[in-house]
Formats: structure tokens, C-alpha cells, sequence
């Protein structure tokens, strides 16, 4: 036992044992011994249960009920948060029920998902709650055996005397543990007595996703519901005049209503919305500017070459740098718009009711869309409830609340229920895209091949910062100057996993690959120098942790071995985002003179791995999207329309166009420090510096297959 | 609007749709089967797959008229208890991160293996290519794809 914490008294409110919870997992897979055995629902388990703290109960059967606040969207979260509660109460796994808990801002703190940050928030008060309800058993189990409590320890769901050899369930203790006081302070297991986090525990959802349960937020009907759809103005146009005459003729709709730019299609099915929203016929004019992709690329080279822009870091003397310099090294990099194209649409469910509101659906910031919609109706946050379903996926899109306000509108404007489903086709031209950015990289080389100074311009559309100012090569460099310049329009942007990363990671890692050829020296090396001067002579502020980004690098280098075999033809690439820190090497070997992809090794630093399954699905998984976007992404607008509207013209990676994915972990033991993002950056980088070292192209845009020097590269990709 | 007979998962159901209504939407809207999954709505996808009389197909490009007497399977159809070989192999591979192309993932996978008990990795990829997964799970699902034919 280390780790003495304070307790956090808003985790610890006790909660009414039936009054939370949004979906109930009424079934378990594994979790019974016989299939004849009557298995409890939740709800009959709660009835009895008796309530520790905000995540926690536990019933006089033994079962542990575990609330999991945060948005699941397929990073594992409703798995691990319950795993790191049950691991500090010492549960038997088996007796666990994990249920998605509701908006809930008086128990919970950052119940969203996003930026990689809800197990780094939330592990130590995950841990507390455990603890605190382990202290108050053991508690109980002392009086009731009538032995100190310093002699009990506790096991599986168990609290053992050794001496004795007495052994008290906690079902048994728990009516007598509730009604004693939580204690302030609580000792936290030591890591190396962990059983239950560092485990492949599987997904608790498993057996309900695998049986097509309605579990997402397009699964939710209520009786006497209405479906919505809505049909949204290009970016930079209004609407001029509408003709729905044709729409209201297809049968089963009953409502076609106009709202702010927008034109609804109402029914009592998904179907005959879809076919009356395109007999809409709609007459838009501008309203401000309409911008096309060919505008973007003229804007990018004023705004690349304009004399304004916003300083965001400046060490030493850059100019004088570059004036001694032996050598220059400058390059352009650019990534277009991105859809975040989760495989569920957007959705939600509103029913709005006088001055109260209930929300259901798939949203990251469910505090977010309670409070848009309370701010849209001009009713109080309190007065609104949001159950979270699970997500078909997120990539940052549903961290807006724009498709949570519009059903909560047009409930109110039908006086009914809704159910407002986005089509594919809305879901990929209704806005909020990774920005299109171009990167102007400038390296200062001396005699000896040292970077002396070093520059970038990013110049984004709707971007904001397009610079990650503070990062690496940042504080290795004694002369640097970033700029960053912000175009508004009208096409809107929004955080795409990963933000700004997603791309800048990819366009930095291929530029410092040209730099160390430059300056003649290994890649890897080159990092590794200039790394070592970040350690011993940091210039300015140094955001990262040099040791971390060291450990990876040199991690990926062994397991790959790097430079080691003549035939494979390697590209190298780290990156730190978030809290987390990843190198990759891709390796392509040459078949019949054409090059082809064999592996991206990853070496991953995240703190400690609290499920291994779930950590491989989000370091492979950020790649796979990683190479999926950087080879095939491109959204396109054409008068402030995109041009890719479903599946067919906008390209996802599928399964024969994934490498071998080899992964592996620095274990060093710290906290965790989030995963859901940072598998990501690097990937584009060590695939462009793979597919460089195979044919001498280098790749400075995406996606890869629309490039010319790409047009003649016949990249196969083949797994082991 | 036409009155339709359908046979799903073994059980006769009456519906009454227009005759252009695809199957996805009959059954998520009309029938209560929401297993079967919207993504694409143009057979690029495969979230909607089901099978018909035994086959794979894109339920959401499938006219309700077409089917006529066509035994319709769903992923809540593929076996009583969640058991289908299939179904335990993606368990035991923890296949899912968010999961909602997966029910298309293992009809797929399931019409495949009936036909081609014994598929190579080969094989297997390219009967797979057809489901797009956005979080990219591509190495589970081949994972459980074997371990299903293994498990058969």
C-alpha cells in the first residue's frame, strides 16, 4: 500500500441506487457459472444495492455495480474506468456490471471524451472510489469477526482473516460498510500488487454488440416519436427561396418546416425522409464569401509569403542563424479538409416538454449539448437530463453539439419527440472538418551539420494555432521562430483526433527526415542529438519530456533494427502529442523492383498500460487511420460544397491496405497518460520517410495517391 | 404503400411499406431490429449486411419489393444465445472498439465461412475488404475470422 490521497468530496455524494444509469446491461457472457443459473438484471441488483460514492455500489449478493461517466466512443473507456474501481476494491471481475452512467455534473468532473484525457483525469479518483469502498468493508469485517483491522486483507471480492482463516464475502459486509463514514484519506495499492489493470479484460459490451442490441444512439426509439431530417446551406450561402411541394407528397411525411437556413423533413420513418429531402428544391444565394479548394491553394501561397503573421515562439537570433548557415533546407508541406466520417451518423433524440428537456444520443461533451440546448430554449442547464448512448465512433465530430440542438428545436417547433438522423451524406457535407493547413519548413545547417536555426510558418483555414509552437524540435535549437496564420471562412473546422497533429506530425517528421540527409546523418540519430542538447542546455520552455521522447525512439530503433538489414528500407517518425509519446518505423522491401509495405513498428509510452487489448486497439488503430488518411483522405469543395459526399467518392482505408502492426510499451510505471490520440501523428511520417527511402520520392501533401510523384509508385501492402 | 410477408430470423412478419423501402429501414423502423446498422445507404460500407437465404447482402440498397419469399437472417438471427461460432471468436478476439460495423463484420464473415469453411488469410482478406471499419480494426477482425473457422 503506497500512495496516501485526499478523498475528492464531489466524487463522493452518495447517489439514490436507482436514480442513475442510462443503459442497463441486463446480461452477462461470461460472467455466470451455469447458462440455467437466473442471472440479475441491473435493476434487481440496484434494488438492494447500497451506494459508496459516485461510482460504486454494491449489493448484498456481492455484486458490484460500477458507473462509467464517460462517453464510450471505441476507446475502451466503459472497460478500463470500471477496471481501475474494481482494482483498488479488490472485486471479483466476474460480479462486475459496468453501466453507462447519465450527465451527471454534481458527481462527475470532465465527463467527456476528448483529447486523450479521460483515464489521465480520472485514475486517481477512479482508484479513490474503489479504495475508500475496500476500507469501509474491511471496516465492517473487523467489528463483525471482532479482530483488528490491521489483520484483514482482502481478495477476489473477499475480505480474509489469515490467522483465522476466516473469510467474510462483501456481500455480507456491505448494509454494515455503508453506514459507516468514508474516510478522508485512503491507502492506493501499490502498481506491482495490481491483478486486474494491466489484464486483457474484455469489453463489457461484447455480447450486446456482437447480438445487435440497441446500444447506439440511432438504436433509440420512443413510442410516438417523429424522425427529422434536415437539409443544411452549402458554407458562405443562404437560403433564397424553397420548394417542398414535391416533398410533401411523399407519404409519410408529414411536416416540412424552414429554420434558420435550414429546411426539415418530418415523419414517422427514416425512409421516405430521405427520398422527400431530395425532391427538396432549393435556391441558395451567398451570404459572405463562397470558397472552392482552387481558392485555398492561391490563399495558401499569399498567406505563406504575406508579412503578417502571429509569432508564436522566438528563441535566440533566427535571422543571423540563417545568414551564417552553410546550408538552407526549405520545404512545403499541405493537407487537405477531412471528414471525421464516424460509421454512425450523427443522431440524437429531444423531447422537449414546457421548460424541461430530455436528451438521448452519441455526443463526447454531453455537458456541452445540455447546455447549447439550454441556451437555445432559454431554460436552465438543470432543467435538461442527457442519457449518453454509445458512440459508432467520434474522431472529435461529436464534440459539437449543432446536431443536439436541432433535434431539441424541432421538437419544441413539432411539439413532439424527435429522432433527428443525419444521412451519410449530411454527416460528410454539414461541416466541422480537420482544417486544410500548408506548412512552410525552413532548417539553418552549419559546417558540421548542426541545426542552428530553424523555422515554420503554418497557415491554416479555420485552424486557429496551426502550430504546436512548444514542441520538438523546440528547445534542441538555439534559433526558432514559428508563425502561425489563421484564414477564417465560412466552411467550418473542428478538433479531428489528434488536432493540428494529425497533420503537423507527418509534415515535421518528413522535413526533419530531409534535414538529417542534409546534414548527412541517420535519422534516428539526428533526433537523438538533438535531443541530447534539449537534456543538457534547454533552450526557452521545453513542454516535453526529453527522457520519454528518448525512450521511444531508442525502443522503436531496437525492436525494428534499424539500419540493420540492407534490404528493408525504413522510415522513421516520432512524435509527442497529448501526454504520450510514440515512435514508428515502416518498413517497405523492394518485390519485382516495386516497393511494398510490410510493417510499422510502434514503440508507445503511455504510462502504465491499463488494458493491453485496449491499448493495441488504439496504437494500431491510430495508425491504421493515420495511413488511411495520409494515402487516401481528401475532401474538396467546389462554390462551398464538398465534392465527396459518401463512401464511394471519399476514400476510407479497408483491410487489405493495412500493414503489419508490431507494438510494444515502455514500461516505466508512471500514471497514465492517455492513448486515444497519439498512435496517430507519427504514422504519416514514417510511411512518407519509408516510401522515400524505397524510391528517393518524397511525398510533401496528402493524400499520397493524388500526388505526381506518387502517380508512377506501384505501393503494394502486404502482411505477414 | 403494399403489404409485405417476410420471413426473418425464422419468424413470419407483416409490414406494410412503401415498396421502394429498403430492408435496413424496414427492419430498424418498422420491425424493431436495430442490429442491422445505417452508415452508408449506397452498398459501400457493409454495416447493413444480412443475410439472404444464406448469402451476404447490403440490406440497405434492398428493396423490400425484391424480397418475395427469401429467408432474411439478421445479426439478432445468427443464433439463439449469441453463439454462432463467429459471434465467439469475435469475443474471444475482443474484436470491437466502437463497434457498430461489427455486427455487418460478422455477417459477412459468417456467410463466408459456410461457404469456405477452411479459408486462407488470402481468402479471408478478400471477403473482408468489403466492410469498411473507421476505427480500424482490420487485424482483429482477420484474427477472429480464423479463429471462427477454426472454431466450426
Amino acid at each position: 500500500m503506497a500512495n496516501l490521497t485526499k478523498t475528492n468530496r464531489r466524487d463522493f455524494l452518495k447517489i439514490a441506487a436507482t436514480a442513475s444509469g442510462g443503459l442497463f446491461i441486463g446480461f452477462y457472457w461470461s460472467g455466470c457459472d451455469s447458462p440455467k443459473m437466473k442471472v440479475l438484471t441491473n435493476e434487481e441488483i440496484l434494488l438492494n444495492a447500497h451506494n459508496f460514492n459516485s461510482y460504486l455500489s454494491i449489493s448484498p449478493t456481492g455484486d458490484v455495480v460500477i458507473y462509467s461517466p464517460n462517453p464510450e466512443l471505441g476507446q475502451n473507456i466503459l472497460t478500463s474506468f470500471p477496471m481501475v474501481v474494481a482494482e483498488e476494491l479488490d472485486a471479483d471481475w466476474q460480479k462486475v456490471r459496468v453501466i453507462q452512467a447519465n450527465l451527471d455534473v454534481e458527481k462527475y468532473d470532465r465527463q467527456l471524451t476528448g483529447g486523450s484525457g479521460a483515464m489521465p483525469h480520472s485514475w486517481e479518483r477512479l482508484r479513490k472510489a474503489g479504495a475508500t469502498a475496500r476500507h469501509l468493508l474491511i471496516a465492517a469485517a473487523a467489528t463483525k469477526m471482532n479482530v483488528d483491522a490491521s489483520t484483514l486483507s482482502t481478495s477476489n471480492g473477499e475480505v480474509i482473516h489469515k490467522e483465522s482463516g476466516k473469510k467474510m464475502g462483501y456481500g455480507e459486509l456491505v448494509t454494515d460498510a455503508s453506514k459507516l463514514t468514508a474516510p478522508e484519506e485512503v491507502a492506493l495499492k501499490d502498481p506491482k500488487d495490481f491483478k486486474i489493470i494491466g489484464t486483457p479484460v474484455k469489453n463489457v459490451e461484447n455480447k450486446a454488440m456482437f447480438t445487435g442490441q440497441p446500444l447506439y444512439g440511432l438504436d433509440f426509439y420512443r413510442e410516438g416519436m417523429l424522425h427529422a431530417m434536415i437539409q443544411r446551406p452549402p458554407f458562405g450561402m443562404k437560403i433564397k427561396s424553397v420548394d417542398d411541394a414535391a416533398a410533401r407528397a411523399i407519404s409519410g411525411v408529414t411536416e416540412v418546416v424552414t429554420f434558420k437556413n435550414n429546411v426539415a423533413v418530418v415523419g414517422k420513418s427514416t425512409w421516405p425522409l430521405m427520398k422527400a429531402k431530395k425532391l427538396l428544391k432549393i435556391e441558395y444565394e451567398p451570404d459572405g464569401v463562397v470558397e472552392s479548394t482552387f481558392d485555398h491553394d492561391r490563399l495558401f501561397a499569399e498567406l505563406l509569403n504575406g508579412k503578417t503573421a502571429e509569432v508564436k515562439r522566438k528563441d535566440g537570433d533566427v535571422d543571423a542563424a540563417f545568414k551564417n548557415a552553410a546550408q538552407v533546407i526549405t520545404s512545403e508541406y499541405q493537407c487537405p479538409f477531412l471528414s471525421h466520417s464516424p460509421m454512425e451518423p450523427q443522431n440524437f433524440f429531444a423531447h422537449v416538454q414546457g421548460d424541461k428537456v430530455e436528451l438521448v444520443g452519441p455526443t463526447q461533451t454531453p455537458d456541452r449539448a445540455r447546455n447549447d440546448t439550454a441556451q437555445l430554449l432559454g431554460i436552465p442547464p438543470e432543467n435538461i437530463t442527457v442519457q449518453i448512448t454509445r458512440l459508432g465512433g467520434g474522431f472529435g465530430r461529436r464534440l459539437r453539439a449543432d446536431f443536439v440542438t436541432e433535434a431539441a428545436e424541432l421538437s419544441k417547433m413539432m411539439n413532439a419527440p424527435i429522432k433527428l438522423t443525419w444521412s451519410r451524406e449530411d454527416d460528410m457535407t454539414g461541416g466541422a472538418y480537420r482544417p486544410a493547413v500548408r506548412y512552410r519548413f525552413q532548417a539553418a545547417l552549419d559546417e558540421s551539420g548542426n541545426m542552428i536555426g530553424y523555422k515554420l510558418r503554418g497557415v491554416g483555414i479555420n485552424a486557429g494555432n496551426s502550430t504546436r509552437e512548444n514542441n520538438f524540435p523546440s528547445g534542441a535549437v538555439e534559433n526558432v521562430l514559428i508563425e502561425s496564420v489563421d484564414h477564417k471562412s465560412a466552411i467550418t473546422t473542428n478538433a479531428w483526433r489528434a488536432p493540428i497533429t494529425n497533420f503537423l506530425a507527418y509534415a515535421e517528421q518528413s522535413f526533419l527526415d530531409e534535414v538529417a540527409l542534409a546534414a548527412k546523418k541517420d535519422p534516428v540519430q539526428f533526433r537523438l542529438d538533438l535531443l541530447a542538447k534539449a537534456k543538457a542546455s534547454p533552450v526557452g520552455e521545453l513542454q516535453y519530456d526529453v527522457d520519454r521522447m528518448i525512450g521511444v525512439i531508442k525502443m522503436a530503433a531496437e525492436k525494428s533494427n534499424w539500419g540493420k538489414d540492407a534490404n528493408v528500407m525504413q522510415g522513421f517518425s516520432v512524435y509527442f502529442s497529448h501526454r504520450s509519446y510514440v515512435a514508428q518505423v515502416a518498413n517497405i522491401e523492394m518485390e519485382n523492383n516495386q516497393p511494398v509495405l510490410k510493417k510499422i513498428v510502434a514503440a508507445t509510452d503511455c504510462g502504465i498500460v491499463v488494458n493491453p487489448t485496449g491499448a493495441n486497439h488504439q496504437v494500431r488503430g491510430g495508425i491504421v487511420d493515420g495511413m488511411g488518411h495520409a494515402m487516401y483522405g481528401n475532401l474538396t469543395f467546389e462554390n462551398g460544397l464538398p465534392k465527396q459526399k459518401n463512401f464511394d467518392t471519399y476514400r476510407l482505408i479497408r483491410m487489405k491496405e493495412v500493414p503489419e502492426i508490431d507494438v510494444h510499451y515502455v514500461q516505466n510505471g508512471i500514471d497514465p497518460t492517455g492513448l486515444g490520440e497519439p498512435a496517430l501523428p507519427p504514422t504519416g511520417g514514417a510511411v512518407a520517410n519509408a516510401i522515400f527511402k524505397a524510391t528517393g520520392r518524397r511525398l510533401r501533401s496528402q493524400p499520397f495517391i493524388e500526388q505526381k510523384e506518387f502517380s508512377d509508385i506501384k505501393l503494394q501492402i502486404k502482411r505477414a | 404503400m403494399a403489404n409485405y410477408n417476410l420471413r426473418i430470423n425464422g419468424n413470419d412478419y407483416n409490414v406494410e411499406v412503401e415498396d421502394d423501402t429498403p430492408l435496413l429501414w424496414v427492419l430498424r423502423d418498422h420491425i424493431g431490429l436495430v442490429g442491422t446498422k445505417y452508415s452508408c445507404g449506397i452498398a459501400q460500407c457493409g454495416a447493413c449486411t444480412v443475410h439472404v437465404n444464406g448469402e451476404a447482402a447490403f440490406s440497405c440498397t434492398l428493396p423490400v419489393s425484391s424480397i418475395g419469399s427469401d429467408e432474411i437472417t439478421t445479426i439478432e438471427g445468427l443464433s439463439s444465445e449469441g453463439d454462432h461460432p463467429v459471434q465467439k471468436a469475435w469475443d474471444e478476439v475482443d474484436t470491437a472498439q466502437c463497434g457498430y460495423c461489427q455486427a455487418g463484420q460478422i455477417m459477412t464473415a459468417a456467410a463466408f465461412l459456410r461457404k469456405n469453411p477452411k479459408p486462407t488469410m488470402e481468402e479471408i482478406e478478400n471477403a473482408m475488404n468489403r466492410n469498411l471499419c473507421r476505427c480500424g480494426t482490420y487485424h482483429k477482425i482477420r484474427e477472429a475470422v480464423a479463429l471462427a473457422a477454426k472454431l466450426k
